[in-house]
Order: C-alpha cells, then structure tokens, then sequence
C-alpha cells in the first residue's frame, strides 16, 4: 500500500477517496432508505461524487452539466412527484412477495460484477489506440475542456446532437399528455 | 498525477452492481427509476475514464449525449408514473398484474 501512495500522488489518491466514498455511501443509500425522499436526497449524493470524479478526469464540461441537470433537475424533477403524490410511507423491507428473490438478485449483481472486473483485469483495463485528434496530448481541462467537447458535438456528431433536440421535443409532449387530467366530456359539448 | 484508470473502472462496477441490485429487488417505481440512474451513471463513468484514458474527447460526447436521454427517460418515465398513480393510487409494481398470462 506504501508503494502505491509513493507511485501516485497523494492529492490523487484524496480526491478518488472522496469521490469513491461519495458515490458507494450514496448509493448504498438509495436502496436501504425506506423514505423516497431521503432516497432521493441520497442520490444527489452520488450525482456530487459522479462529479468529482468528473473533475478528477478533465471533463469539467460534464461536472458541471452533471450538477445542474441531474441534481438540480431530475432530482427535483423525482421530489417533485414524490410530494406530488404523497408515496412517502415507506416500502416494507420485510416482506418478500417473490421466494428468494433478494437472494437470487444479491447472486446474480455478484456473479454479473465479479465478471466484469475480471474481464477487465485480464484485458489490461483499457485497451485500444490513443486518439489522434488531440495530437497525443492529453485532454484539455477547464474552458478548453468546453472548447474541445463543443467543437465535437457541433462537427463530429451534429446530428446526434440535432436528434437529441427533437427526442426532448417527443418526450416533454410526452409526459404532458400522460401527466394531464383525463377530462370528462360533458355530452352536451360534443356537437357529432 | 492521477489514480490508474482500473481503480475507477471498478467504482463504475461496483455502483452499477449497487444500481442493479436495487432495481431488481425494489417495489416502488420511483426508487427503480433511481437506481436506473445510479447505472446511467455507472457507465457514464465509464467512459469518463476511458476518453481520459485514450485522450479520445468522443467518450466524453457520449456521455452528453447520454444524459439528455437519462433526461428524457425520467421525464416520461415520471409522466407514466404519476398517470398510474392516478388509476390506483399506488406505485408499487407488483399491484401492476393485469396483463398476467
């Protein structure tokens, strides 16, 4: 362990430790906590940890959107309905309406987990040719990080990213049809 | 300076191992919606710490891209909720057994 701390930097190794425990606590928090709400709140949890790592990887641009889209988006977006709906009774831990299937689940995450990591132990972890778009330098952080990530939606993937646009069209017309109130008709209205 | 990208790349496993467990073993649909989230991050993650690893600036556009559809998806996932809800005022999924066989 000593030889690892000499090998990186310490500051490194802080910030991974923060992000790690940031991101496991929290998620481990969302599936025990009986409360929706504080399930929620413990999401944004992980979503903060998920940025620091971010951080840690020169995809500042993402940090950012990380934040201001998931935590301060679709976690509002999950508050939002949870106290719109008023589902915060707890869910019972205790009953287990399928047999073994808390057993079954813990085998399966185990066996699908303990696979992934081992197929990457043994591919070296990351495989795969340097990209030459950068010149063999390594990813820009801070503001040319927004530079870089902007010049390659707007050329290399334009119509990715002109798709997305009207995916966010179909599903805000979307959810608005499916969250309206089905009005009655009053039969004296319908003129056919 | 930095961590080796393994150290990350296992993370991402175990959360989305976390994520998983939770969507297979929860009853309330909102708290399956989260632990979707927790697996779109997981494999955000991922290619994090693989367009840092390759230099490759693709990896980081892959995860723009994936959150807007995280974004989308929680927007009608939501909308479908609140539409059941409506119906039988609960969102428990295993109340949902009309299409039984």
């Amino acid at each position: 362990m000593l030889g690892v701390t000499l090998l990186y930097s310490w500051q490194g190794i802080l910030v991974f430790t923060t992000a790690a425990l940031l991101i496991l606590v929290g998620a481990i928090g969302v599936i025990t906590l009986a409360n929706p709400v504080h399930a929620a709140l413990s999401l944004i949890m992980t979503l903060f940890g998920v940025a620091v790592a971010f951080v840690a990887q020169s995809a500042d641009f993402l940090a950012a959107v990380q934040i201001i889209v998931y935590a301060g988006a679709i976690v509002v977006l999950f508050l939002f309905v949870i106290m719109f709906l008023g589902v915060d009774r707890r869910d019972s831990v205790t009953v287990d309406p399928l047999v073994g299937q808390r057993v079954l689940a813990a085998v399966g995450v185990l066996i699908t987990v303990a696979g992934l990591i081992t197929l990457m132990a043994r591919s070296h972890w990351v495989t795969g040719a340097q990209s030459v778009s950068t010149h063999g330098h390594a990813l820009a952080t801070g503001s040319q990080n927004v530079k870089q990530l902007g010049t390659a939606i707007f050329t290399t993937y334009l119509f990715a990213f002109e798709a997305t646009a009207a995916l966010l069209i179909i599903a805000v017309v979307g959810a608005v049809m499916l969250a309206r109130r089905e009005r009655v008709p009053d039969p004296e209205e319908i003129d056919v | 300076m930095n961590v080796p990208a393994a150290w990350y790349l296992v993370l991402a496993a175990l959360l989305f191992g976390v994520g998983a467990f939770g969507l297979l073993t929860k009853r309330s649909a909102l708290i399956m919606f989260m632990c979707v989230e927790l697996m779109l991050n997981a494999v955000n993650l991922t290619f994090v710490t693989f367009a840092r690893t390759l230099s490759d600036v693709g990896g980081q556009a892959t995860v723009f891209f994936v959150m807007v559809v995280a974004a989308a998806e929680v927007t009608v996932g939501l909308g479908i909720v609140v539409a059941v809800f409506r119906r039988r005022s609960s969102t428990s999924v295993d109340e949902l057994s009309e299409m039984k066989g």
